[in-house]
């Protein structure tokens, strides 16, 4: 094994992608015991930078020190060899693999596979931070907290005592990620380095030592946790003044324009996904969908969209039922649906902005007149749609698929929104998306509320749900556990709601 | 029936559908290989019919079948590595190159054999190997225990390409950078070098089973010898759900199906001729479409691996 890392130094890196300059003279440093966070919006090179360090990409100039000595790590072998772990924020798991066949795999040098030793040292390695795992457990029976786990252990267990750890929360629920805090506190107590990329900024402040900003590819700060604040940060991570965005006026719901009596469905896996849930949404309401996800929120936004058959109860749109109609009927009758998956249901990748845009609305007057489509309408509409939600483009012919997430999302909402819906189902809408652009979002659907328009948020950031929700409803196994004012709820009875615990919360 | 059916022709029946199992599995355990590792390989009747002729020929020229399976399996490893470089290396669709290489294949053994060769021409090839004590076993022993080498070999490799996959270090690198290549890589398993690997080892398997029909069951060569069976083959590995166990399964069933099929021809028993001829096909299809389900296939089947071009 290789000497600790005692200090480690990356000293004026700088990465180029075609036509983005990615990481432009980035230094960081981290000593050992240390958890350092890189804290930066989307696309400000937070990964590129660690996928540098971790030997996935080259720098095209700068070096790394260890212990000032410089290194060259050329791919994640000689990183793994250095002591250096890394936590992507895809797992690198083999989900038909077990945890001790994806903790070894690659390690193993003898002609046949030593299950029995390894097996071994995890359960030292899980029973020395307190970890809880079962070794001969397949990876596709894990939950996602429990595959994170896999991922930390994968790391010690190549004797890693500099970890990466890429976005790690932002799967897990506020338990789970408790947990990790706790865990991660744990191992830099007892010597590891840390280095926690995110753009989440309470944990930031909850778990590092010393905080680097990035903002387009440079560092813009480098600061001792305990001598900043959330504010600050924010602010250095923007580059501008934030304004959180907060539900105003009065809550003066309307008419009913969603409704859900009792409603079953299957998951993709032939198992109840939705076991009789009622909800009623109205004008001008905003109704927070809090869970863990996998406890039928797809389903929810599914079935209404009419992608999902129901397999019991009945779903009223508008007043007429819904239930067995097809998603184009429903699409007329005025629902709006930001699907989960933006790209690929959201739309169609390859197909240009302004196809996008028209997607729902092709076939019907001013877009279309007996069989054509009237280009003229269709790029004026178009480029005043860019315009106005300020979707960053080179021009209107760009493949939608090229555009960054936050930039889709606005295509997206640009269409369904000038749909003037009833109802609007918004999946996970923010998901991934740095502060501007969720800032953006949550604005927008405020906006739509005021219009009264009824809003259905699918959502598993508790902080997002009760700043703009007027009610929250937790999901948990396809039921919903309750229904609550937003003023009455909080982070923790939510959690434990989402964990399926209801009389304390109550 | 008049008492036709009787054991000997039982016997007959099981010892044919146990030879005629062999080019199968040999080309559907390479296969299995190749699709464990994520790469799709549609040539595997190209490799086959190259891997026929080698056979053929180098024993035709050398007069020993043995060095006939040997030059077969270079082939076989140089029709793997084409493979490799095509659809590895330079990330082509691998249907598309699939196809390419199984029309290649066809192609240059026709033109060579009529180049070296020109006609029917026979030569002496592998002789059956009576197990000594067991192919003396009444019923069992003519049915098991009196076939050629390669016979063996086929099945003998079921458990142990089975033991490779499932308990070698190297089996694990297979079937990790079949489902998820990325998670491979990061942890400095090469991609690119396993895929080589097993898709050699599919050349291989592919030609050595092209092989047995010429030299192991034939003892000729003509055009189009492999006549589908390497396509038969590609839809064990799904059949078998791309384990050692299922394959030997599929192939069993088809191939017992077919030496019925032959038989009823041959002794003429009053069952309708065309019927007969389709019964494997259709006791294949039906199997699929009946344990049909993607939950088994290597999430990376047929991906050409890239890492990451932006973070």
């Amino acid at each position: 094994m290789a000497e600790n890392i005692e200090h480690l130094e990356m000293c004026g890196i700088t990465k180029r992608f075609p036509g983005v300059l990615s990481n432009n003279n980035v230094n960081l440093q981290i000593k050992t015991g240390e958890v350092l966070a890189i804290l930066g919006e989307n696309g400000a090179g937070k990964t590129t930078l660690m996928n540098i360090l971790y030997g996935l990409y080259q720098p095209d100039a700068g070096k790394i020190l260890i212990n000032g000595k410089p290194v060259n790590i050329n791919s994640p072998r000689e990183a793994i060899a250095l002591g250096i772990g890394m936590v992507h924020q895809h797992f690198m798991l083999v989900p038909t693999l077990t945890v001790c066949e994806n903790v070894i795999l690659g390690l193993s040098k003898s002609f046949l596979v030593d299950l029995k030793t390894a097996t071994q040292r995890i359960k030292e390695i899980t029973a020395t931070y307190g970890l809880a795992i079962n070794p001969d457990a397949y990876v596709w029976q894990l939950s996602v907290g429990e595959q994170q786990r896999v991922e930390i252990i994968k790391a010690l267990y190549r004797g890693a005592n500099l970890l990466i750890l890429d976005e790690p929360t932002a799967v897990l629920t506020p338990q789970e990620s408790n947990e990790l805090i706790e865990l991660l506190r744990n191992m830099s107590a007892q010597g590891n380095s840390i280095i926690l990329i995110s753009h989440k900024l309470h944990e930031v402040m909850a778990l590092s030592d010393r905080v680097t900003v990035l903002r387009d590819g440079e560092v813009c700060a480098d600061v001792l946790t305990r001598e900043t604040s959330q504010e600050a940060l924010a602010q250095l991570m923007v580059g501008r003044e934030m304004a959180a965005c907060q539900r105003g006026g009065t809550f003066s719901p309307g008419k009913t324009v969603l409704e859900f009596q009792d409603v079953y469905a299957q998951g993709d896996k032939e198992t109840e996904a939705l076991a009789g849930v009622s909800l009623t949404i109205r004008e001008g309401e905003i109704l927070g969908i809090a869970g863990v996800s996998g406890n039928g929120q797809k389903e929810l936004a599914e079935v209404i969209a009419g992608l999902r058959k129901v397999t019991e109860g009945k779903l009223y749109l508008n007043g007429k039922e819904s239930t067995k109609m097809s998603p184009a009927w429903i699409i007329q009758q005025g629902l709006g649906y930001i699907p989960e998956d933006r790209l690929h249901v959201g739309t169609i990748p390859s197909f240009s902005i302004w196809e996008n845009l028209i997607l729902k609305d092709h076939h019907l007057a001013p877009y279309a007149k007996h069989l054509l489509l009237q280009n003229q309408v269709i790029m004026s509409h178009s480029s005043s749609l860019v315009e106005k939600y300020g979707v960053k483009t080179p021009n209107l012919e760009t493949p939608t698929g090229k555009l960054s997430g936050g930039n889709i999302q606005r295509v997206i909402l640009a269409r369904e929104i000038t749909r003037s819906p009833v109802a609007l189902v918004a999946a996970y809408p923010t998901r991934g998306l740095d502060i501007g652009a969720t800032e953006y979002l949550h604005s927008k659907l405020l906006e739509a509320r005021s219009q009264g328009i009824g809003v259905l948020l699918i959502s598993e950031d508790l902080e997002e749900l009760l700043s703009i929700c007027d009610n929250i409803a937790v999901l948990y196994e396809g039921r919903v556990m309750q229904v609550m004012p937003v003023e009455e709820a909080n982070e923790r009875i939510l959690g434990l709601l989402m964990a399926g615990i209801a009389e304390e919360a109550s | 029936m008049e008492g036709v059916v009787n054991s000997d022709i039982i016997i007959i029946i099981l010892a044919t559908g146990i030879r005629l199992a062999t080019p199968y599995l040999l080309a559907a355990l390479g296969e299995m290989f190749v699709q464990r590792s994520g790469v799709y390989n549609l040539g595997v009747e190209g490799i086959m019919m190259m891997g026929a002729f080698a056979g053929f020929y180098a024993t035709l020229q050398l007069g020993s079948p043995l060095l006939g399976i040997v030059i077969s399996l270079v082939i076989g490893a140089l029709m793997g590595l084409l493979m490799a470089l095509v659809s590895v290396t330079f990330k082509a669709e691998q249907g598309i190159s699939g196809i390419g290489l199984y029309m290649f294949g066809w192609g240059l053994s026709g033109l060579l054999f009529r180049l070296y060769v020109g006609g029917i021409t026979s030569v002496e090839g592998l002789k059956a190997i009576k197990i000594p004590f067991l192919s003396n076993i009444p019923f069992f022993g003519p049915v098991l225990f009196d076939h050629n080498g390669l016979v063996y070999t086929a099945f003998l490799l079921v458990p142990l390409t089975g033991f490779i996959l499932f308990k070698t270090s190297w089996g694990l690198n297979v079937r990790a950078v079949g489902n998820k290549p990325e998670a491979a890589d990061t942890l400095g398993v090469s991609v690119v070098r396993i895929r080589y690997q097993c898709l050699i080892v599919g050349g291989m398997l592919a030609a050595l089973a092209g092989a047995f029909l010429t030299i192991g069951q034939a003892n000729m060569y003509a055009d189009n010898i492999t006549a589908g069976r390497g396509f038969i083959a590609i839809a064990l590995v799904y059949f078998g759900r791309w384990s050692p166990w299922g394959i030997l399964l599929g192939s069993l069933l088809f191939s017992l199906a077919d030496s019925f099929q032959s038989m009823v021809q041959v002794l003429g028993i009053n069952f309708p001729y065309e019927l007969a001829v389709i019964l494997p096909y259709m006791v294949t299809i039906i199997a699929l479409a009946i344990s049909y389900g993607r939950v088994w296939a290597p999430a990376a089947l047929g991906k050409p691996f890239q890492r990451g071009t932006r973070g």
